[in-house]
């Protein structure tokens, strides 16, 4: 083994199994051996689960783009009156489905959308009902801790409540955005009109007292500090002790083009999104699964990423918005074949699964 | 201990390209600390006219063709003066196989750049040189001999693709075989010539003719010690009568790593980002690469003067800072000539 004397007690207390602490995740970033720490990592990673690398065969539906909320970071939301903006119909999110359909091997769907200003809860669950009546065999993923925070605000629901009719409606796991970096000074600076550290942090929290699983998130390369960066992953640490409920992880670098932020921050390196990787697979010890989201992170280094922690490659998507207005620069969509050319090139086992981890048909 | 060429085959088809990562950053950081180097340099490709017509090229045309074209001293000469302007420090003149200029023709265009500039000609691809040998009816070793004389200073490693004479029957029948390239390289090695070599992967070569390739050069490398360095690309399948899929990242990290755990009598390992892209070519600086080539002053990036040249500069620092070490523009001997 070969990493400087400076790291050899956090690498003895990764092969001994140890937690790591928050001044440990201070270090790891700090560190420049990107190859130790992707070594570190994956290790972790078989130790934890193996060498399946798990998939959907997937579509996006993104209701609407219109949102009262206005992140620095993002170039998807718009106002009403701006070029651009849509809302979906319920019959017009039945037909993105419709055509998502010609694969045969569609499984499901996931759901996320700007906060509307005029729609009210009832707006959204008409949908919800609409794509489950229609595609009743297509699981559902869908709103994020911000969304259902939204929620509860206009219809004066409770969090729980909101969630009892979101699954009455057939929603069957929550998406993890909307994180992006769980602290106030972040939230306040970059995202004020939103749900809060603690509001985001509750719907987890509420969702897995239900028995209904979240994913989580963060997203980094904007005006993060390190410490923030692992006080957020401590964060989300803390709740998956208590209730075990987060599936996967999603590191999202933050995606520049497009945003008021995109004038004064420039796009993380690939160092950067390798080293993120392997220190959220190495801090967040009670997590099964890491994912690269391919989406981000471009297909080459999402398999590459699959050698520093990940064993999660999200899916074929049909067809991804969000990022492509913020410039992404990956295709829109990948094929179900694609993905498992990649994962396989990688030496690893590509597992095709449903939005709660169940494996989907034969392991090819 | 040396990598036999079975352990390392067996590595190219199942090791773990992080942890052979590890092992080639470790000899890597050993040799050079923290520095990466990259040079500033301009390709000027004289010709596209080519007999060769290569499976996997998209530049070459035939001497009919309406796109065909022959550069004219004052036009080259004008690339020089732009490079010069740019601070690049070194021409890269490449071209395809000219069916008829003779050997003068080349002389000339040396003495003539070199008459008016102190600058390094790192040129000429092996197939090259064996096409003016023969158009001249001279030996190699006369013919590189000459071109020293007239100001060539090194030789680019191109046009080794996979120096196992199966893949280059498939993929460049009528390009120089392996035993030819070799004794270029050998010839020019031995009146000081000295000269990097090349890999191109994803030819649908095997692991173990990858290995046999790198065999190859290490073997000659024991008996010259010419070679500067080693540079891995990736076949770009784009537009070519071969066509196929481009290789993956993964693959090419670990063919990378390999390459400076097996070339252990060659200093210097280049990360491709040309062919990789910037993000991986960043990535390959902890995968046991100590320098990332050229910037490559395009022509209209030089002729866009001052600003979009300084931008590829900061680019490359930016890239190479990024991965937490020391930039560093080299000449073509891997000399340091500034730091930023």
């Amino acid at each position: 083994m070969y990493c400087s004397e400076e790291y050899k007690d956090i690498e003895e207390k990764i092969l001994k199994g140890e937690r790591l602490s928050r001044e440990d995740g201070l270090r790891l970033f700090a560190c420049n051996d990107i190859a130790w720490l992707g070594n570190m990592a994956d290790m972790v990673r078989k130790r934890k689960c193996g060498d399946y690398v798990y998939y959907n065969v997937n579509c996006h539906v993104n209701l609407t783009n219109i949102c009262t909320s206005r992140c620095k970071f993002c170039a998807f939301g718009r106002d009403a009156e701006d070029k651009g903006a849509y809302a979906m119909s319920v019959q017009q999110a039945l037909d993105v489905v419709a055509d998502a359909m010609h694969d045969p091997h569609l499984a499901g769907l996931h759901v996320v959308s700007g906060l509307h200003p005029d729609w009210s809860f009832d707006d959204y669950l008409e949908r919800l009902q609409a794509l489950h009546d229609t595609y009743p065999s297509l699981y559902l993923k869908g709103f994020t801790g911000v969304e259902i925070t939204h929620f509860a605000d206009i219809s004066g629901l409770s969090i729980r409540q909101v969630l009892e009719k979101l699954q009455q409606a057939g929603l069957q796991a929550i998406a993890g955005g909307g994180a992006e970096i769980l602290t106030d000074r972040v939230r306040n600076e970059l995202c004020p009109n939103k749900a809060s550290a603690d509001q985001w942090l509750e719907v987890a929290r509420v969702a897995h007292s239900m028995g209904i699983k979240t994913n989580a998130s963060m997203l980094y390369g904007h005006i993060e500090t390190m410490e923030e960066r692992v006080e957020h992953l401590l964060k989300l640490r803390d709740l998956q002790d208590k209730t075990g409920g987060f599936q996967t992880f999603i590191c999202f670098p933050f995606l520049p083009k497009n945003t008021e932020l995109g004038k004064t921050v420039k796009q993380t390196t690939m160092w950067d999104d390798l080293k993120t990787m392997a220190i959220s697979r190495l801090m967040l010890d009670n997590f099964t699964n890491i994912k690269a989201y391919w989406v981000m992170l471009t297909v080459p280094v999402a398999q590459i990423a699959l050698g520093f922690g990940a064993n999660d490659i999200d899916g074929t998507i049909h067809k991804e918005t969000i990022l492509h207005d913020a410039g992404a620069t990956s295709p829109t969509a990948l094929s179900e074949d694609n993905i498992i050319k990649i994962v396989r090139d990688a030496g690893r086992i590509p597992v095709a699964c449903d939005c709660n981890f169940n494996i989907i048909g034969e392991i090819k | 201990m040396r990598l036999s060429e079975k352990q390392a085959t067996e590595m190219l088809l199942h090791g773990d390209p992080v942890a052979m990562g590890r092992e080639a950053d470790a000899i890597c950081r050993k040799r050079f600390g923290d520095t990466v180097t990259f040079i500033v340099d301009r390709n000027i490709n004289y010709t596209n006219v080519c007999v060769n017509e290569c499976n996997f090229c998209a530049f070459f045309r035939r001497k009919d063709h309406k796109d065909a074209y022959l550069l004219t001293y004052d036009e080259i000469l004008q690339k020089v003066q732009e490079t010069v302007d740019a601070g690049g420090t070194q021409l890269m003149i490449q071209g395809g196989l000219y069916p008829d200029l003779g050997l003068e023709y080349y002389e000339k265009m040396l003495t003539t750049i070199k008459s008016k500039y102190d600058i390094t000609i790192h040129s000429f691809t092996a197939t090259e040189i064996q096409h003016f040998a023969r158009q001249a009816g001279i030996s190699i070793l006369d013919c590189l001999k000459r071109l020293q004389a007239a100001g060539l200073d090194s030789l680019p490693g191109g046009g080794a693709e996979i120096l196992v004479d199966d893949v280059r029957k498939r993929v460049s029948p009528k390009k120089i075989m392996t035993d030819d390239w070799l004794h270029v390289m050998e010839c020019a090695h031995s009146i000081g010539m000295e000269s990097t070599a090349t890999m191109v992967i994803g030819l649908g070569e095997t692991m173990a003719q990858r290995v046999e390739h790198m065999e190859k050069i290490r073997r000659l490398q024991d008996k010259t010690g010419g070679f500067r360095a080693f540079i891995t690309w990736s076949f770009q399948p784009n537009n070519t009568k071969l066509g196929g899929e481009k290789t993956s990242g993964w693959d090419y990290m670990r063919t990378l790593a390999l390459s400076r755990l097996y070339m252990d009598n060659v200093a210097h390992i280049q990360g491709s980002w040309v062919t990789q892209g910037e993000r991986i070519g960043q990535l390959t600086l902890g995968f046991g690469a100590d320098d990332l080539g050229s910037i490559m002053l395009e022509e209209n990036v030089v002729r866009a003067a001052g600003t979009a040249y300084d931008m590829s500069i900061n680019k490359m620092v930016d890239l190479i800072s990024g991965a937490g070490k020391k930039p560093a523009q080299r000449d073509t001997e891997y000399n340091i000539i500034k730091r930023f």
